[in-house]
């Protein structure tokens, strides 16, 4: 299902895309260079010295990858879920995705602490897609008055999860141990221990390949099977992918949240509800996002750092007040 | 009598209803009719004190609707509208029951008791007034609304589209109780229709309403005219004479 | 109208439970002096009572108003408008003037402050339509997430290497209350719960809609607004002196219902308080006393009503 858009649109996403792939370029390249130990980019160039090499390539080019990677990720997770979901409020750290995946972290480390990181991640996506089901599982069976009982349900879904991982955490001295999953950061990623994350970015190509089918799915049940489209297996699929990006997001960083929100109500404003159009430049500017985050927390108290997450909780929760204040009267 | 005075209602740029200065006497049927978005359910919600108005006053019996206090004006207008709770866990009986709040206010006496059943049998409800509201089809919980507002016992009982999601046979029921609560009763009752042939065969008065504003307004014979229709319907409409009655035809 | 049997039957069992449970937390294996007991376990009990009562009410009457039986006004961002007025309140009673108030006039002093905040945002908010409580909830959730955060990050810029994530989670704790306060806090809340008792037969009659209400001769904003006050009133002062407790109204109101098999108010709000009663102080002597465990019961607790509060959604909530 190919929709040829006008000359002057395409001219405009090229605009965009091209826009948004330098602003990640550059971002990068701060990145690489900023650190807790003083080192240049140049100096790859003109001293390629083993140390500086090393910590180049061991600890800040995975970084930045990784940032890069899970930005995108979960930026188009979230976008998919609002697809999913038929509303522009949602994201998975609002919803309970996360907050499964994160009990599912937490049972991981009580059962088997050592158990290898596939299977690790492989519980963590089971978790991580049974919150989603839940969520789904109740928007369906609720009268939804207004558009704002649906991330006031995922919110509270979200809190009841946490009550639980909190609980099991308490009986098991593990407090500390989940508080620091849920607040994600890029601090201790190395080479070799990030790699999950090209799972999270080939989910986000696939996703691209199917965004036709996504952006009927957010159109609802009846017009989609109209179109031809099998929506429940369609769903299947799409909480399956959100899933996983979070598990791999999850099981190497930690919790990330809002950029699921912010950044597809910020393109949606120049693409509108069109997945296949939209989903390159959510996933630029998830990167974008993420990067500048990190950038934030490594700059702000040199040489301490602060976790991304923090800063993105932050952002996220500003932007997300200014959403429901500015459409105030939609919603009444 | 219902009188209104230069009646608007704004939401943000659109004049919904636009200074609209009707009288209603007292006594029978007025039937408010009009094309999509005339502003009819606006301009009935704004009389029964459901809605702010923008501009204007409405009064009844020379009471004025914003100023009157809520219990005293609930026992000389009722109003209901078209969407009602439909979940609630509660008998028919129970519902009807919140009728005589405004007399009684929750404290029901043997007279209380006398309305309830009237108004129940008055709604053919006699047998299902022990079941659940949520048990109930949507024309018999619409008819258990009315009974709570026949139960309510005012001079004045204002409907908005009372006759929606009922079938035909209900439809007419329900008209023809309105009717008899007039005649018998001397209520006046105000009802916002649909159906221009409802409006033509139970209507003493007719009042039609046309993008806000007040189009034409009186009696039954001098509205359900063919000019007068088409203008406010904008389709050719033919008024013929069928049985006693005067039916509009505008299906071709 | 009264109950059905089956609702006399329960609504008399949770009574005698309740009864039972406050009797057992006060007798069950005492092992000190009776003046001591009285006053450790007497003012942990009567934190409970406060919060069952507040709760029990509050999430009640906040659920007829909303038409809704997944929400409760805790949810409102309550404990983080708390820490705020206390942090800006202390500042008051630095100075010379403030600190010659008495510690009663400063509580009754804060929880006025958070009051007012609450039911101003609630005016701005509220344009006679639910989808404002909406917002408000929505408002209060993220906003308080936003506090957290911020305060958080403020400690990271001030004291990095003194950051330690050791952030106690503010659940609600009945160890550390001062009675004098709890006095004063309870008398409030009879208070309130008087009024909310004056006014149940409109809060019947609010149960079913708006405009039914208008019709039937409630005034309906004022009506609202009143029940609006008394509900933040509740809250705040639960929030003041015991901490937040997020779920447990919806698991008293909610508890009420099934118990009670009614809509009627004039037995769903005892039968709130009574749940309550029973979830925490019979919950609380089964911890300790006959199970032994070291499980902390506000969370416990907090679980339970969540865990209500999913299978309730997934049942299909009909309001």
């Amino acid at each position: 299902m190919v929709v040829i858009a006008s000359k002057s649109t395409q001219t405009r996403m090229l605009y965009w895309l091209l826009s948004l792939f330098l602003l990640v370029f550059v971002l990068s390249i701060v990145s690489l260079n900023v650190g807790a130990s003083r080192m240049n980019l140049l100096h790859l160039f003109t001293q390629p010295d083993d140390r500086i090499t090393q910590l180049l390539f061991v600890s800040r080019w995975p970084r930045t990858l990784a940032l890069i990677l899970a930005g995108a990720s979960l930026a188009v997770a979230g976008l998919l879920l609002q697809m999913m979901a038929r509303n522009r409020l949602v994201e998975p750290s609002m919803v309970g995705t996360v907050d499964a995946a994160a009990l599912g972290v937490l049972l991981c480390t009580i059962i088997a602490p050592s158990m290898a990181l596939w299977m690790k991640f492989s519980v963590v996506t089971v978790f991580a897609a049974l919150g989603t089901v839940l969520f789904l599982a109740i928007l369906k069976r609720i009268p939804l008055r207004s558009a704002l009982i649906v991330p006031l349900v995922g919110l509270v879904l979200a809190g009841v999860m946490y009550a639980a991982s909190s609980l099991l955490a308490h009986q098991f001295e593990l407090t500390q141990a989940l508080r620091s999953w849920n607040s994600g950061d890029f601090s201790a990623i190395l080479r070799g221990r990030y790699e999950l994350l090209w799972v999270a970015a080939g989910i986000t190509v696939l996703a691209m390949l199917l965004a036709d089918r996504f952006t009927v799915i957010g159109m609802g049940k009846d017009f989609a099977t109209n179109v031809g489209v099998n929506y429940s297996a369609l769903l299947t699929l799409g909480v399956l992918l959100v899933s996983m990006i979070v598990a791999s997001v999850m099981v190497t960083a930690g919790a990330l949240p809002f950029i699921g929100l912010i950044v597809p109500n910020l393109i949606r404003l120049i693409t509108g509800d069109n997945v296949r159009r939209a989903i390159p430049l959510v996933a630029l500017a998830g990167s974008a996002l993420m990067l500048t985050a990190d950038l934030l927390g490594r700059v702000l108290i040199h040489p301490y750092e602060i976790p991304s997450a923090n800063i993105l909780a932050i952002a996220g929760s500003v932007v997300f007040i200014v959403i429901l204040l500015r459409g105030r009267r939609q919603w009444a | 009598m219902i009188e209104t005075r230069g009646l608007s209602k704004k939401y943000q740029d659109r004049l919904v209803v636009d200074d609209v200065s009707v009288k209603i006497s007292k006594g029978g049927l007025t039937s408010i009719i009009g094309p999509n978005g005339a502003g009819k359910s606006t301009l009935l919600s704004m009389i029964s004190r459901l809605t702010s108005m923008s501009a204007g006053s409405a009064e009844i019996d020379g009471l004025d609707v914003t100023r009157t206090p809520g219990p005293e004006l609930a026992k000389r207008l009722s109003i209901l509208r078209q969407h009602n709770e439909s979940t609630l866990r509660l008998t028919v009986r129970d519902l009807v029951a919140f009728g005589r709040f405004p007399h009684s206010a929750g404290r029901l006496t043997d007279q209380d008791q006398q309305h309830i059943d009237e108004a129940i049998h008055y709604l053919a409800l006699d047998e299902y007034q022990h079941r659940h509201l949520d048990e109930l089809s949507g024309g018999q919980r619409q008819r258990a609304y009315v009974a709570m507002v026949m139960c309510q016992d005012t001079d004045y009982v204002l409907l908005d589209e009372p006759l929606n999601n009922i079938d035909m046979h209900h439809a007419v029921g329900m008209m023809q109780l309105l009717r008899r609560a007039a005649d018998e009763k001397g209520k006046t009752i105000v009802v916002v229709l649909h159906d221009i042939n409802f409006a033509s065969c139970y209507s003493d008065h007719i009042i039609a309403m046309c993008a806000g504003k007040l189009a034409y307004q009186g009696t039954s014979e001098q509205i359900i005219r063919s000019e007068v229709l088409s203008d406010i319907y904008q389709i050719p409409m033919q008024v013929h004479e069928l049985a006693g009655q005067r039916i509009c035809v505008y299906f071709r | 109208m009264g109950l059905n049997p089956r609702g006399k039957l329960l609504l008399s069992l949770t009574t005698l439970l309740a009864l039972l449970s406050v009797l057992g937390f006060m007798t069950l294996n005492v092992q000190s002096e009776w003046t001591f007991i009285v006053q450790y376990r007497g003012s942990r009990l009567l934190g409970m009572l406060l919060v069952a009562v507040t709760m029990g009410l509050a999430t009640v009457v906040f659920q007829t108003i909303t038409h809704n039986r997944i929400l409760t006004p805790s949810l409102m961002g309550f404990d983080v408008l708390y820490v705020l007025v206390h942090a800006l309140a202390l500042l008051l009673w630095g100075t010379e003037f403030g600190a010659s108030w008495p510690l009663e006039l400063r509580f009754v002093f804060e929880v006025a402050v958070m009051v007012a905040i609450a039911l101003l945002l609630f005016r701005w908010l509220f344009s006679d339509s639910v989808r404002g409580l909406h917002m408000l909830i929505l408002l209060g959730m993220v906003g308080g997430l936003l506090f957290h955060e911020l305060a958080d990050l403020s400690l990271r810029v001030f004291d990095p290497s003194e950051f330690s994530i050791a952030q106690g989670s503010r659940l609600a704790n009945f160890n550390r209350i001062n009675l004098q306060l709890l006095w004063v806090g309870l008398a409030g809340v009879v208070l309130c719960g008087a009024v909310l008792f004056r006014l149940r037969r409109q809060l019947n009659v609010l149960s079913l809609g708006r405009d039914v209400a208008i019709n039937l001769g409630v005034p309906y904003s004022k009506t609202v607004t009143l029940l609006m006050l008394v509900i933040c009133v509740l809250v705040s002062i639960s929030t003041a002196l015991v901490g937040p407790m997020l779920f447990f109204g919806l698991l008293a109101a909610n508890l009420a219902y099934w118990l009670t098999g009614s809509h009627q108010h004039r037995w769903t709000l005892p039968a709130s308080v009574l749940a309550g009663v029973v979830c925490l102080v019979g919950g609380q002597v089964l911890f300790e006393h006959l199970l032994n465990t070291s499980l902390p019961l506000a969370m416990v607790i907090e679980l339970c009503g969540g865990v209500l509060f999913i299978a309730l959604l997934l049942r299909g909530v009909k309001q």
